[in-house]
């Protein structure tokens, strides 16, 4: 069976920019503020309940009990977006779910993330030739913060995914707010 | 001041109220949009909506090969994913008129037999908790997670192997295969006691789907309806039975009907399909002749015109593969008669005059798939 | 019943009905016009009672467009191909069966959605996966987008 390398501790915690910012003396103040709010944050994503198809499964062996991801912080799955933290886009997006899924998006509260699950959300994957009705790609619709290629990705492709997350999350700062992208 | 005490009041229970379980939700499993329309708590119609996962996959077939459609059945119904495969590769046999080594057939019965287990897990975990007993996703999942172990070591993936190709099979199983069948085959046994004990005896559970969603057997014919949920109705319509393909006529086993037709004997009828699944595979697994795992086939398969039509058993009822050829190497157009469609047409029937929370419980017992439908 | 014996007795309820070699069902094109009665005949006689459609397929042959019906019987298990046929791209007309099957309701609506055949007297003929505002039919062999379509 196959093993993905585990992050080491001290490269999940390093970061050029973490680097760059301790060595030009940024404010102390605002860098304690900010690690204690990224470290909440990052430790407790909560996803929404959205699955197309056949990545949604993996994403439910995720949960389960065996790959158990409540350990990195992803507690339970909320239903409705306003209380949702991130939005893991498990399956293939069509024409016509595009509109169901933007909206989705839109009504989610920030801070928001977006994790493109599977080769179809990042690319189309194996519907990328000769279909009239899939969207080639998530990130036609909405922003994406990570792409977690497969079909389906292992539960641990996933969780390196979500880890991958946390270390985006870590970044931010109070100082610079969370830009996001409005997608004409 | 008058006017507005004098206002006729209507009675707000005399409207109509149309609500919409939309594609996102935690219990249509998947996205299917239902449009319900109710009167206080009472279900009058519903209106399903597909399309939300509509792929076009019959029309991509039609500019590939057939050993490239297997890939994209798979995708379809990807719980029971070798079944599917399986349709499609005996078609293809059938039509070049080549024979399948014994081993082959021996080794594809009995992993269409753990992926109908394999599904009936999923559909026990997802059942639970759309009535609320979370419980059970982590059972079944546990449970479904040996048999992946299964599949990973021979196949390499967990969910979506496209295993079987037209002429046998894309490599050998491992070594290990019959030994952790077996294993797997007396672990399942006992657990599946604990199934029984948690959800079937439970007296809520009981409440909820006893004497719901009442299908007779001549609706469950005139819609088309197949698989547990029609063998529920007491309508025998088991195609490894009346068709047989595969080593199906050579083991013994029973066909599980009902005469209820509500929930509760839709939700027994699986319950009672994974042991006769063990059964199967327990007749099977000693017995695997030794030989090629691939019959010799040409680089290029091209079925001579005319029209083929193969149907197999999956878990959620009679697939149907039909093929019209005309002598090229890729189908000129190819159906997937899914079950999921027809089991979803006897929804708005069977839900008239139930209550929204039976609504769940019936469309969970009914275990549509919708990629299945949408194709 | 077996196939010779089914054979005389469809030809006999519709004469001009023509036979088709097929190795695996009995395959036969009936005129639109009789459909509808040869589909209520079918179900209610004894003998034949073919109450199971297993499948309702929609073919769009380059010169005429194709409905084609796969029809068992659950109590005799014999089982029957009917084709029918309409030469008209724009309007072509069948008539439906879902009176006769009830299954035939969704099957149709779905062939009128990808392939354009109308289905006269159906409850409820609209499109059942592609939104409503779609042009074209997707499933015909003249269709092409060069917007959605990656051809490879």
């Amino acid at each position: 069976m196959g093993v993905i390398k585990n992050m080491k501790d001290t490269d999940f915690r390093d970061n050029e920019t973490l680097e760059l910012f301790k060595k030009s003396g940024g404010n102390i103040l605002m860098t304690t503020i900010d690690a204690v709010i990224d470290w909440g944050r990052s430790n407790s994503i909560w996803p929404l309940t959205f699955a197309t198809s056949c990545c949604g499964i993996e994403m439910m062996a995720t949960g389960a009990a065996r790959h158990d991801f409540a350990r990195f912080g992803i507690e339970v799955y909320r239903a409705s977006p306003r209380q949702a933290d991130v939005i893991v886009v498990a399956g293939t997006i069509v024409n016509k779910m595009a509109p169901v899924l933007k909206r989705l998006y839109d009504q989610m509260s920030d801070p928001k993330y977006v994790i493109a699950m599977g080769a179809c959300a990042v690319s189309g994957g194996p519907f990328y030739y000769n279909s009239y009705h899939v969207v080639r790609g998530v990130d036609h619709v909405i922003p994406v913060d990570v792409y977690v290629p497969g079909c389906p990705p292992r539960p641990e492709a996933l969780l390196y995914g979500v880890m991958q997350l946390q270390r985006k999350i870590r970044l931010e700062s109070m100082g610079q707010p969370r830009q996001t992208v409005e997608l004409k | 001041m008058k006017e507005i005490i004098n206002l006729p009041v209507k009675n707000v229970e005399e409207e109509e109220y149309h609500i919409n379980m939309g594609p996102q939700h935690p219990s249509t499993h998947g996205v299917l949009r239902l449009v319900v329309s109710l009167q206080g708590e009472i279900v009058q119609n519903l209106k399903p909506h597909c399309g939300y996962i509509h792929r076009g996959i019959e029309k991509m077939c039609e500019k590939d090969t057939y050993p490239q459609i297997i890939h994209l059945t798979d995708r379809m119904d990807y719980f029971s994913a070798h079944i599917n495969n399986n349709a499609v590769c005996m078609l293809v046999e059938k039509a070049l008129e080549v024979d399948v080594p014994e081993r082959v057939t021996y080794i594809r019965t009995i992993i269409d037999e753990l992926t109908r287990i394999n599904s009936h897990q999923l559909w026990w975990c997802s059942f639970g908790m759309d009535l609320g007993g979370l419980t059970c996703f982590f059972y079944g999942l546990r449970d479904r997670e040996k048999i992946l172990d299964i599949f990973e070591e021979s196949f390499g993936s967990r969910l979506l192997h496209s295993y079987y190709t037209p002429g046998g099979l894309m490599m050998d199983v491992h070594p290990n295969f019959q030994k952790n069948v077996k294993a797997f085959i007396k672990y399942f046994r006992k657990k599946i006691k604990d199934y029984d004990d948690i959800l079937s005896g439970n007296v809520i559970m009981q409440e909820r789907t006893k004497g719901i969603g009442i299908l007779t057997r001549e609706d469950a014919i005139s819609y088309g309806v197949t698989g547990p949920s029609a063998r529920a109705s007491g309508y025998s319509c088991d195609v490894r039975k009346h068709h047989p393909y595969g080593l199906y006529d050579k083991v013994e086993f029973r066909e599980i009907l009902g005469t209820a037709g509500d929930t509760f004997e839709r939700y027994m009828m699986r319950m009672q399909e994974m042991r006769e699944s063990m059964n199967i595979i327990e007749q099977l697994i000693d017995n695997i002749p030794a030989g090629d795992h691939t019959a010799k086939m040409k680089a290029v398969l091209k079925l001579p015109a005319g029209e083929y039509y193969q149907r197999v058993e999956t878990a959620r009822g009679e697939l149907g593969v039909y093929v019209v050829s005309d002598g090229n190497k890729t189908p000129f157009r190819i159906k997937f008669r899914s079950p999921s469609f027809s089991n979803l047409s006897v929804l708005d029937h069977i839900t008239r005059g139930c209550k929204i929370a039976d609504l769940v419980a019936i469309g969970a017992s009914m275990d549509y798939v919708i990629p299945d439908i949408d194709r | 019943m077996d196939n010779a014996a089914l054979k005389e007795r469809i030809l006999s309820l519709v004469p001009d009905a023509e036979y088709q070699e097929n190795k695996q069902f009995l395959t036969f094109i009936i005129p639109p016009a009789k459909m509808h009665d040869l589909a209520l005949k079918l179900i209610s006689e004894a003998d034949l009672s073919f109450d199971y459609l297993f499948c309702l397929t929609g073919v769009d042959m380059v010169k005429f467009l194709e409905v084609v019906y796969h029809l068992e019987s659950t109590t005799h298990r014999h089982q029957l191909v009917l084709k029918v046929r309409t030469g008209d791209r724009e309007n072509g007309a069948v008539d439906t069966v879902c009176d006769v099957w009830k299954t035939a309701e969704f099957h149709e609506r779905e062939v009128y959605d990808l392939l354009g055949i109308r289905f006269a007297n159906h409850p409820d003929l609209r499109r059942i996966f592609l939104d409503e505002n779609w042009k074209g039919y997707p499933f015909r062999k003249d269709y092409t987008d060069e917007v959605n379509i990656v051809e490879l």
